[in-house]
């Protein structure tokens, strides 16, 4: 076993131990960053990395997650390293200043190695919409990753690096952490600082971490949550995030949510998804159906709501004050041409879109209208969580689809976050857990829990991972 | 032309004079080189978020309570979207259906005493754009245009008028007031030609008697109070003029031209953008703690328009010198403080004449000249008594600015005490003695003459006569010899 195979807790272990050093873990994973069969990444910073890994060694006393390397989307700004968003907009763009949730991470001692690759600002399920080039999906090389967190997931599947951190907005954690068979959790909203987070749509982007194991996924959560004085929208964080350690569901009601079970489900990917839930049956908990009938204009409002908010985020990309302007003659066509350019098509689909959603005439038909249904979706979460302790569904209703199999199809694409828009739009906490595989691909499970109770999400989470005892290593990789 | 009546609304833009701006710890800053007080966050670097200035939010509600507002328990943000370089994120953080200060009125006075009233529709808080300058030539035909940051995000609030005013000269009258409470509350340095207080003017006449409202056009950005009200002015004539015509006002953006007195268009609204307004997302709604909202009300200092009703109705000041000495809370104290120990209206004259004109050559204020509130009240008290003459007085007070020295020992010390009456009275009739010619002439009728005598006996007695006790004296000599 060599040290990629080490989950990140078994790393801060063996440095504690002394039995490997920051600088050596640190090597070993670049090397396979370097090497980057999947293309998970679109920025390397090896010097920086080596020499902060030598700082670690030097210190007398290590921070607590001292040494361990990882992997940040390409969303989040981080000083100095070049950080695009997975847009040519952002070409050779160097950030000033660094994410508040990174930035955390490395005071933790983490060793940021690289950015990893997404769809142009956050927007897509594959990573076909990186301006950089798509990643492949560590299980099947002919295969999408999912995404916009794709660069993220495959890295961490193809144990470039333990962890990395994603964000989500309607799934863009949770659902490639299912296609690459990894953990992939988003926080309750508010939980971490947005600071630094290359804006997508603000009322619904949430970073989070993408592990191999739940206790990975715990512990980098847990060195990130609580209030920024950068982020108004950040929360004071109640108590500690726990390093999960239950082996068991005893009383836990998990409600399945029947419209996300039904149609347009794949059939190996149900079966994964209702073996998992007898196992946890298994260990204690009480499985009951429960309905939540507007997660079904979920995919409406979200489609609604999100390019609203990403049209007015994106209007400050200019090229003028960074990035690249394009030439032209007057302030009008400097912008068009800038704009029209060096955004991609799906960016430009969707800032047309929340441009028509906002204009005077249409706000109260389309913005304020989702607004409502946001609102009866949010109440619906309430009222299940008044009588089960978790959500389940699939987290994906399909396994990795082929490379361009949706890329014509944008509603297509759309329908691959399905299962996972509901509960960002109620802004509550969701992880995603490999739970098996369908046709040699990984399944998604996908919990959801009421706002702040990321700890019983993660117990259990955990106890089903102990039991379900999912091999995260892709076939093809060797070992 | 009487046959029509104007209506006129402002929207006044305020700088808070903070110490950061809006949104982010940048230091408010005038004059600077530019673009050295920037950051991410007011230069719109991807993935800043702002974050409230509550002293920003502390001096809206301030504002909102001296305008008698409603204060919102809630207010929220909204985002005004609209592509222009001095926007860096391309929208402005602004508050729209829900501001921080709703409803209220506003009492001026003008200056015959009458009482102007004037709805307040609300006041909130946004943020300042960054200044543009271009260079060869004006916005569109410009060669180049630069930007300077220093600006941006600076905090405004918004104060928006009910169409109550009409006449252009109620609308100076208005600002002025508003500007003078503004500058009580401490909340802004209000310069209109610095640009830390803006003024727009919605205009439209209607026939006299109507209820329904003309077209409005808006006046914007005049940076005087002399040049809104003659641009108000020129406005309602040129709009008189297209009525009386027979034409339409048409709905659109003017500007004054103070050098030729001539109203441009600047742009149709017709053409005017859609904003896309909708609630910002990045913030929180403002809610302001109820007892920290009683706790600022309880703490307003008593405004202009209160204290000028004080003066008017309590100290028997005229209304012009109510609203000179509410000028400057400075003033007020001053004044406030004098009047205190001797008669209001005394030395509200000396204060806004005499004391005022003497050290307008030295660019000094009073508050600041090494004259006291009481120097002034025992001057006015010396004069009261006798003691001193109009003319010394003058003197004694020139004495007063240049060593600080009390009246009383300038008196003293220069020897400028009024003359005890039996002195002057065989001064007096020393004169009547040595111009017989003009005591004649006196007698026989010609009043001016009398001039000439009180003339003599001030020079006589280096102005330490009473002209008044000079005249009585010489009309007595006259008539007994």
């Amino acid at each position: 076993m060599g040290l990629r195979d080490l989950t990140a807790t078994e790393q801060v272990a063996a440095l504690a131990a002394g039995e490997t050093s920051s600088l050596e873990l640190v090597e070993a994973h670049l090397s396979a960053v370097e090497a980057d069969d999947v293309h998970a990444f679109l920025a390397i910073d090896a010097d920086g990395a080596r020499a902060r890994a030598r700082a670690i060694d030097a210190l007398p006393e290590r921070p607590p997650l001292a040494g361990v390397p990882i992997g940040i989307k390409d969303a989040l700004s981080t000083r100095d390293i070049v950080t695009t968003s997975g847009s040519r907009m952002l070409e050779g763009y160097r950030p000033v200043y660094t994410a508040t949730c990174v930035q955390r991470l490395e005071d933790a001692g983490a060793i940021v190695l690289g950015k990893t690759n997404m769809d142009e600002f956050a927007m897509g399920s594959s990573t076909e919409n990186s301006a950089y080039g798509n990643t492949l999906n560590p299980w099947d090389l002919d295969r999408v990753p999912g995404g916009s967190s794709g660069g993220s997931a495959a890295s961490v599947a193809q144990r470039q690096v333990p962890w990395s951190l994603g964000s989500d907005t309607g799934g863009s954690i949770r659902q490639p952490a299912a296609l690459c068979g990894i953990v992939g959790m988003k926080p309750t909203y508010g939980a971490i600082s947005r600071y630094g987070l290359i804006a997508f749509a603000s009322s619904l982007d949430q970073v989070g971490p993408l592990a191999r194991t739940v206790a990975d996924a715990a512990l980098l959560l847990r060195h990130m949550v609580g209030r920024d004085p950068m982020d108004s929208t950040s929360l004071d964080w109640p108590g500690d995030i726990d390093v999960p350690s239950a082996t068991d569901l005893q009383g836990m009601r998990v409600g399945v949510v029947e419209e996300l079970m039904g149609e347009g489900v794949e059939p190996g990917v149900r079966l994964a998804v209702e073996s998992a839930l007898r196992v946890a049956e298994g260990l204690g908990a009480t499985i009951v159906p429960v309905s939540l009938p507007s997660t079904l204009s979920g995919l409406a409002t979200y489609y609604v709501l999100a390019p609203a908010e990403c049209s007015s985020n994106l209007a400050r990309f200019d090229g003028i004050r960074y990035g690249h302007p394009l030439p032209a003659d007057n302030l009008l066509d400097q912008y068009e041409v800038t704009r029209g350019d060096l955004f991609g098509p799906e960016v430009k689909r969707r800032i047309m879109l929340g441009t028509f959603a906002l204009a005077s005439g249409y706000y109260d038909q389309y913005y304020g209208r989702a607004q409502r249904v946001r609102t009866l979706i949010v109440r619906e979460f309430a009222e299940a969580f008044a009588e089960v302790d978790l959500l389940a569904s699939p987290t994906s209703p399909t396994v990795a689809f082929p490379l361009g199999d949706r890329t014509a199809d944008p509603y297509a694409m759309y329908l691959a976050d399905v299962c996972t828009i509901p509960v960002s739009l109620a802004g509550l906490p969701a992880i995603s857990i490999p739970c098996g595989l369908s046709d040699g691909l990984p399944v998604g499970l996908q919990l959801a829990a009421p706002a702040f109770a990321e700890n019983r999400l993660l117990a259990a989470a955990h106890a089903l991972e102990g039991v379900l005892e999912f091999d995260t290593r892709p076939p093809g990789l060797a070992t | 032309m009487s046959a029509y009546e104007p209506v006129i609304g402002v929207e006044i833009h305020v700088q808070l004079s903070t110490r950061t701006k809006m949104f982010c710890g940048c230091e408010l800053s005038f004059g600077d080189p530019p673009n050295t007080h920037t950051c991410p966050v007011c230069l719109a670097h991807p993935g800043v978020l702002p974050v409230v200035n509550e002293e920003a939010v502390r001096r809206a509600i301030l504002i909102g309570l001296a305008l008698g507002c409603e204060i919102a328990p809630e207010s929220i943000f909204h985002r005004k979207n609209y592509f222009y370089p001095d926007l860096p994120k391309a929208y402005q953080v602004s508050q729209f259906d829900i501001p921080v200060c709703g409803r209220g009125e506003f009492l001026a006075l003008r200056e015959d005493g009458s009482e102007l009233r004037v709805g307040i529709t609300r006041a909130h808080l946004e943020e300042d754009a960054a200044k543009l300058t271009h260079a060869g030539g004006r916005r569109a035909g410009a060669e180049q245009s630069v930007v300077d940051f220093n600006r941006g995000g600076t905090p405004l609030v918004e104060i928006v008028t009910e169409p109550d005013l009409r006449s252009a000269s109620d609308a100076a009258t208005f600002l002025r007031q508003l500007r003078q409470t503004l500058l009580f509350l401490g909340v802004s340095d209000c310069s209109m030609e610095e640009g830390s207080m803006r003024a727009d003017a919605n205009v439209s006449i209607r026939p006299a008697g109507s209820h329904e409202f003309g077209t409005k056009t808006e006046l914007k950005n005049m940076n005087s109070f002399r040049f809104l009200e003659r641009g108000i002015e020129a406005e309602i004539a040129r709009q008189q003029q297209i009525l009386a015509g027979g034409g339409r006002v048409s709905q659109e953006t003017v500007h004054y031209e103070p050098e030729t007195g001539h109203i441009t268009s600047l742009r149709s609204k017709e053409e005017s953008h859609d904003y896309r307004y909708f609630p910002e997302p990045d913030l929180v709604p403002v809610a302001p703690d109820p007892a920290w909202v009683d706790e600022l009300r309880a703490g307003l200092p008593e405004l202009p328009g209160a204290l000028r009703r004080r003066m008017v109705s309590d100290m028997g000041l005229s209304a012009e010198d109510a609203e000179v000495l509410t000028e400057a809370p400075e003033l007020v104290a001053y004044f406030m403080e004098a009047a205190e120990h001797a008669d209001p209206k005394a030395c509200a004259n000396w204060i806004r004449g005499e004391l005022r004109a003497q050290l307008r050559d030295a660019g000094v204020e009073p508050w600041d000249s090494q004259v006291t509130p009481g120097h002034v009240a025992e001057l006015v008290g010396l004069l009261e008594a006798g003691t001193v003459t109009v003319p010394a007085a003058k003197e004694v007070l020139a004495e007063m600015i240049a060593s600080g020295t009390r009246p009383a020992e300038v008196v003293e010390s220069k020897g400028l005490g009024a003359m005890d009456a039996s002195e002057l009275a065989a001064i007096v009739a020393e004169l009547v003695a040595a111009n017989p010619d003009q005591a004649q002439q006196l007698r026989d009728g010609k009043d001016k003459v009398i001039g000439f005598f009180v003339g003599q006996a001030m020079k006589r007695t280096g102005g330490r006569a009473d002209p008044q006790a000079v005249q009585a004296l010489v009309r007595e000599a006259v008539a007994t010899t």
